[in-house]
């Protein structure tokens, strides 16, 4: 589904990804980890089309070169990024944005607008699922949501969007335990065989109620090891010393 | 030097030479000698003054103007607000137009045109006209005041209760000719009212000079609308003075969605306690465009409440200034006073002044102002595309999102709404920077 190849990107000169390579196939669940810093949020930001990045490689999803694409193109073609930090946007209701959103990649893939009956029924679908407050849906887009809500908020706009490769970033920072339930239990539900799930986290507690099916290890802009849930467990236990040390030194090497 | 001096003399002769002051009758008003005195002795405002500091009037002092053609508007349903009744007074380029207007009136309200209420309510009017004007110190309000020749003279009696809005719609279509429009509303005791003034041009550019004095007598309501959409080779000065007295609500909403050249003056005087005053504002500019909103509110007696909320949005080359000014005198204790301006620039050549200042001299009052000036949140917008929305749809979302909250304290639900279609609309396509 999605396939990253020598994937390179740059802000204001400095090099952030050096040449990544990734490879997710429907119905999968891979886990991004690495210390602060190796490039996790640039790596969802640049398959979103975040517009700061110099980026250089492949990246398609089903064939279809992404990085040509604006971000609201990349959406009509299924991509979702569950944000880090969420955006408040005062005066924009979470309903018209939404409705909005839904319509223009209805039409971005040559369908009609969806019919108010029909997008109202599946808000309340949507909603329930990720078990968000009726009058958060009114509000503005995360104006004066909690750390938590702005979260819930992100899954039911995914939920809304029906993505086919979702990406989030970071999604359990800042959550509770019940929160984090909650969150993880949307995602659960909306996960299928015709869709797949970058998780980027620091933690190994996210996949608890998430498991992935590849664990992937991201340092200095590439990924340096890849496993199965195990390697998240390892990483919880080693922290990530005994992996970047070999990094450095076969770099000094080839320095040398 | 003294050239120099008789070069803006004879400048200042020239200007005034395009206005005819169709009312001989000078002693018919004091007002209108006090005016005529002060013409004698005021110059054109300069950036010098700090009242005019980022409006330079040059485009309207140097122009000529030619005499008004009269023009015929068959067809009025474009300027009225559809689905709103109103009683409706219409000038067409400074003439009363009767047969388009609708004044017909109930018990407990009058509308004339001035002109008329001059000569049948002549005690009356004396008793209003010019009280509240700043034309003893401000040039455009004394040229006003002099040269006037029409406008609407409004009377809500005591405890009326308006059933619907007084609409003045003035329309011109003329190339470079000016007009003084001159209104007074006079709102009696616990009476209410909403007006609602619209300036508009048909075609050309022309220079409005309006002047309105309101007086809301103790426990009366206004709820006042001025909706500014006229060419952008237009110029309009508009004045506003306003005398609040106690247990009086004045609420005024101005919107400016098109001008060439706008400056607006809204003085309002609270004097009696228990009072609520409530000042909104939005403008839209674009092209070279210019517009200045200049507010005093003067809390002279304890007690009171005020709002202000000015919004702006402006692209190209254009220019926005506010200007609002609180005072808070000594008597009036336990003042609450609010003011707010916020402008978005689309641009980097657009530019926004924007100065909020409270004087206060009573010590046990609440006031806060505050002033932000910025472009629209690229985060936000991105944050939107990742959504699917096009970046047309993101920042026209934005956009109107920033402007709505103005439109949110419009009281006339059509009215609101047409707005809302309108700025939507005109901001459809605005792409990326």
């Amino acid at each position: 589904m999605l396939r990253i190849k020598n994937l390179h990107a740059s802000v204001d000169g400095n090099e952030i990804l050096k040449g990544l390579n990734l490879e997710v196939k429907a119905g999968e669940v891979h886990a991004i980890m690495g210390p602060n810093g190796s490039g996790k949020s640039t790596l969802a930001s640049v398959i979103a089309g975040k517009p700061d990045y110099e980026v250089s490689g492949d990246v398609t999803l089903n064939g279809k070169d992404l990085l040509d694409l604006a971000p609201e193109e990349r959406a009509g073609e299924g991509v979702f990024l569950a944000f880090q930090y969420p955006v408040e946007i005062p005066g924009v209701s979470n309903v018209n944005f939404l409705k909005t959103a839904v319509n223009d990649i209805r039409a971005y893939k040559g369908l009609p607008p969806m019919a108010a009956k029909d997008f109202l029924k599946m808000l309340k679908e949507k909603q329930a699922l990720v078990e968000l407050d009726k009058k958060l849906t009114s509000r503005s887009v995360n104006e004066g949501f909690s750390g938590g809500e702005k979260k819930r908020n992100e899954i039911f706009q995914m939920a809304m969007l029906n993505p086919k490769l979702a990406i989030l970033d970071e999604t359990d920072s800042g959550l509770d335990i019940d929160a984090l339930r909650i969150v993880a239990n949307g995602v659960n539900k909306l996960k299928s065989a015709d869709n797949a799930t970058i998780i980027i986290t620091h933690y190994q507690r996210l996949l608890d109620y998430i498991v992935p099916d590849y664990v992937h290890v991201l340092y200095d802009g590439k990924i340096i090891k890849s496993g199965t849930k195990e390697l998240a467990l390892e990483l919880e236990e080693k922290g990530y010393d005994w992996l970047t040390k070999g990094v450095e030194s076969s770099e000094l090497k080839v320095k040398s | 030097m003294v050239e120099a001096m008789e070069n803006i003399a004879s400048k200042k002769a020239q200007f005034l030479s395009n206005f005819l002051a169709k009312d001989t009758d000078v002693n018919s008003s004091l007002a209108k000698q006090e005016a005529l005195k002060a013409l004698e002795n005021l110059e054109f405002p300069t950036t010098r003054d700090e009242y005019w500091k980022y409006t330079r009037v040059g485009k309207i002092t140097s122009a000529k103007y030619s005499q008004i053609p009269s023009f015929k508007v068959s067809d009025i349903s474009n300027y009225c607000i559809e689905g709103l009744e109103t009683y409706r007074v219409v000038f067409v380029n400074g003439f009363f137009s009767e047969e388009l207007s609708d004044i017909s009136t109930n018990q407990g309200v009058s509308i004339l045109p001035i002109a008329k209420a001059r000569k049948e309510n002549t005690d009356e009017i004396e008793q209003y006209f010019g009280k509240l004007s700043k034309h003893k110190t401000q040039f455009f309000s004394a040229l006003n005041t002099v040269f006037n020749t029409n406008g609407v003279f409004v009377k809500i009696a005591k405890n009326s209760i308006l059933e619907k809005p007084i609409h003045i719609i003035n329309i011109t279509n003329a190339e470079s000719a000016a007009f003084n429009p001159r209104n007074l509303f006079v709102v009696e005791e616990n009476a209410e009212v909403q007006i609602i003034n619209s300036y508009e041009t048909s075609s050309g550019s022309s220079f409005t000079n309006a002047t309105t004095e309101i007086y809301v007598k103790e426990g009366a309501k206004v709820d006042s609308y001025i909706l500014q959409n006229e060419s952008d080779t237009s110029k309009q000065i508009n004045e506003i003075d306003v005398l609040q007295e106690s247990n009086t609500t004045y609420s005024a909403t101005t919107i400016t969605l098109n001008g060439g050249l706008v400056r607006n003056n809204h003085n309002i005087e609270v004097r009696g306690q228990g009072s609520e005053t409530n000042l909104f504002g939005l403008y839209l500019t674009s092209g070279n465009q210019h517009i200045d909103n200049h507010t005093i509110v003067d809390h002279i007696e304890p007690n009171c409440e005020s709002n202000e909320v000015y919004i702006g949005v402006m692209d190209d080359k254009s220019t926005a200034v506010f200007n609002g000014k609180v005072f808070v005198r000594s008597e009036a204790q336990k003042t609450n006073a609010y003011q707010q301006n916020k402008n978005m620039l689309l641009t980097d050549d657009a530019s926004a002044y924007s100065k909020p200042e409270l004087e206060i001299y009573a010590d046990d009052v609440k006031c806060s102002h505050g002033s932000t000036t910025g472009q629209v949140d690229e985060e936000a917008i991105f944050y939107l595309r990742t959504r699917g929305v096009s970046e047309a749809n993101a920042r026209k979302m934005m956009i109107c999102a920033f402007a709505h909250e103005i439109l949110d304290n419009i009281k006339i639900e059509v009215l609101r709404e047409m707005l809302e279609i309108q700025i939507d609309e005109r901001f459809v396509l605005v792409e990326s920077l």
